[in-house]
């Protein structure tokens, strides 16, 4: 689960994280409130599920309360577009108005898992205010990691040697290891998965600041974060996603029109892969489970129709333990709540594979039963395309 | 031959009274594979599903038994401590099945695992089969084949696809494991590879990938670099996934430009593996490469 960062800081701040003074704003009014209430120069910041704000002109500075109220009614139900939103954009419905900062200079900090070594690891860098990726690629040198063991936490002499890493002088030392010691409590404590600070700057009076406030958490340990889940914002999500996490379905929009449904995540994937291979482009992911009931199937579908993209689905199953035929029986009665005016591809393999197959043929619904994966995949890319080209001379 | 599990294994179920762990047991049992007790705490001395006798740990139950390997159906809350007291107990093989266990939790698994001679596989895996010998998992037994080919795998059904595919042309298996979906599993690619690499019994491996991690990555500089004689053949699933996003797997996620399914078949293709571009190949691509 991903957070705002103005959420991200208020984490931060319980656990003694140093941020610069800041708050929500959610409209134009409450932005110049509270930009009164911090008092002199403020930055207005977007705040969207995405990095690369700054340069998609959602992050600016505010020298008066009339600059605030331009500057917030600007961004304010803006579409911001960056190199993590896709370029559609995300609509900006929330501002964080913080106390600018005299910057000296700009670090990183972040924890992340090193799935080699089963273990968290901190990592720092000189290089803040840039994309660590970039950073990782080009001068991986100037990254410096410690590796928590699970056993012991984070021990002060991997703070310190962190700390001196970032090449902090004087006061700057002590408030550095702090706050990285900080940075893990707050990890530890949340579940988080992922926390980056780019940047952590340095400011010309010597604090040591968190500016910005990556945070993510491990959506496997929600259930024993009970306040975490208040902090969700669903505006952030596409709607048909949370329809789907509604019914338990792990779905996924992608912008294909080929919609496909299928038990099991890799298989999944694969049958998207194998679309594409065929010339098709996937509409999404969509993993149904182990049991794929009439509900679920039903679900699934009521899911795939909302994307007007889909022109025609593909279902690939599996069956193991589950047999193809109650499966099959499934689809049939799912079909029977949903109406479906799209082609229906089938492949079903696996136990009792041939009577559900059977099964599919016999029932009064229109269903193109295929044999193999290959054929299941050849056949829907070419009937959606029919479908697409029957739907350009329509219109002419 | 094999490995990891065979005739010889003698199987503890954690978790047997529950609904997966009985459903399971029977189906194992009606396998062939050789369950000897349950445990669930609180319910020790009852009698499990096919009479299996359920002790309150794993450590009374091995005592009893002789037992020398475990599979895991406890909730995910549950989960890592069941498998750090299988760990405890110095089974020689544990199995755990359950997915949505806490990363934090597995960090402290894998520290726990690290300490020990226990090979753990998954969680969140479909479980380890030798065909014909024994089946410790929710694989369905009948698609499997006795043979000699080995094959690893991070799916659940699309392993079975694959095993399908071999068993359709003629080709069985000589042990099928499922590592798992989640970012910190017990054994890797490399981990299996190097057991399949010294038995008799195998004489080629399919490697089943997908996006996140760098598993695959390891396990090709491992093949280029000791010259790994038995042909491997793999699929990487996720070619079309959206960078960021999380495939269903935890672990199936491409982040930071890293775990993206290009690198990895770049990464076992300059490794002299056979990497197949469509997953309804895979059968076929053994068949070639064992010719």
């Amino acid at each position: 689960m991903k957070v705002h960062e103005y959420q991200g800081k208020a984490i931060f701040s319980d656990f003694g994280v140093p941020i610069p003074e800041g708050y929500p704003a959610f409209s134009v009014d409450e932005a110049e409130e509270v930009a009164q209430k911090i008092g002199g120069r403020v930055v207005v910041k977007a705040q969207i599920h995405a990095g690369g704000r700054g340069k998609g002109g959602g992050v600016k500075l505010a020298d008066s309360s009339e600059d605030v109220r331009q500057i917030a009614g600007e961004i304010l139900g803006m579409r911001l577009v960056t190199h993590q939103t896709g370029p559609d954009g995300k609509e900006v419905q929330r501002l964080l108005i913080e106390k600018a900062m005299p910057i000296a200079r700009e670090l990183y900090a972040g924890i992340v898992l090193d799935r080699t070594s089963g273990r968290y690891v901190m990592m720092v860098s000189t290089e803040g205010g840039v994309e660590i990726e970039k950073v990782a690629a080009e001068t991986p040198e100037l990254i410096v990691k410690e590796w928590i063991d699970p056993g012991l936490g984070l021990q002060p002499y991997q703070t310190r040697k962190l700390a001196y890493a970032l090449q902090f002088e004087g006061a700057q030392v002590k408030q550095g290891v702090r706050c990285l010691q900080a940075l893990w409590q707050a990890f530890e404590a949340n579940d988080c998965s992922l926390i980056e600070i780019n940047p952590l700057v340095v400011t010309e009076d010597d604090q040591v600041l968190a500016l910005d406030a990556k945070v993510n958490f491990d959506d496997n340990a929600l259930y024993r974060q009970p306040d975490l889940a208040g902090l969700r914002d669903l505006s952030e999500e596409d709607p048909q996603e949370v329809e789907a996490s509604k019914y338990s379905l792990n779905y996924i929009k992608l912008s294909g029109n080929v919609g496909c449904m299928v038990n099991g995540a890799g298989l999944a994937m694969a049958t998207m892969d194998i679309i594409k291979l065929h010339g098709g482009e996937p509409a999404n992911f969509l993993d149904v489970g182990g049991v794929a009931s009439s509900e679920t199937v039903a679900n699934g579908f009521r899911i795939l129709l909302g994307d007007t993209n889909v022109k025609g689905v593909l279902i690939n199953i599996f069956g193991g333990i589950v047999r193809c035929d109650r499966i099959a029986q499934g689809i049939v009665d799912g079909l029977k709540e949903v109406k479906v005016s799209m082609p229906v591809v089938v492949r079903m393999e696996g136990t009792n594979a041939s009577e559900a197959r059977q099964l599919l043929e016999d029932s009064p619904l229109e269903f193109l039963v295929a044999q193999t994966l290959e054929e299941a995949a050849r056949t829907a890319v070419n009937v959606v395309s029919e479908v697409s080209i029957v739907g350009e001379a329509g219109r002419t | 031959m094999s490995i990891l599990v065979n005739n010889d294994t003698r199987l503890i179920v954690q978790g047997i009274t529950g609904s997966e762990g009985s459903f399971h047991t029977a189906q194992m049992v009606e396998y062939g594979t050789h369950v000897v007790a349950g445990v669930t705490p609180g319910k020790g001395g009852q009698k499990g599903p096919n009479d299996v006798p359920v002790f309150n740990t794993v450590e009374a139950a091995k005592d009893n038994t002789g037992a020398n390997a475990a599979v895991i159906f406890v909730p995910p809350s549950f989960a890592a401590d069941a498998i750090i007291e299988a760990i405890a107990a110095e089974l020689d093989v544990v199995v755990c099945i359950t997915e949505g266990i806490p990363t934090f939790d597995m960090v402290r698994v894998k520290a726990a695992l690290d300490q020990s001679s226990t090979r753990l596989i998954g969680p969140n895996c479909p479980g380890v089969i030798t065909p014909g010998q024994c089946k410790i998992g929710i694989m369905p037994g009948f698609i499997h084949m006795p043979g000699r080919i080995g094959v690893i795998s991070r799916s659940g059904t699309l392993t079975y696809e694959a095993v399908f595919q071999l068993t359709e042309l003629n080709i069985g298996q000589s042990t099928c494991i499922g590592v798992g979906g989640d970012p910190i599993i017990g054994s890797t690619f490399l981990d299996l590879l190097k057991l399949f690499a010294n038995d008799s019994g195998t004489d080629a491996v399919v490697l089943i990938g997908e996006i996140g991690g760098t598993a695959e990555e390891e396990a090709a500089a491992w093949i280029q670099k000791t010259g790994f004689k038995k042909p491997v053949v793999a699929f990487v699933a996720g070619r079309t996934a959206p960078p960021g996003r999380r495939m269903g797997h935890a672990g199936a996620i491409i982040s930071g430009g890293q775990g993206t399914a290009q690198s990895k078949m770049e990464a076992l293709q300059a490794a002299g593996i056979h990497v197949c571009d469509s997953p309804a190949r895979i059968g076929e691509t053994v068949k070639r490469a064992i010719a």
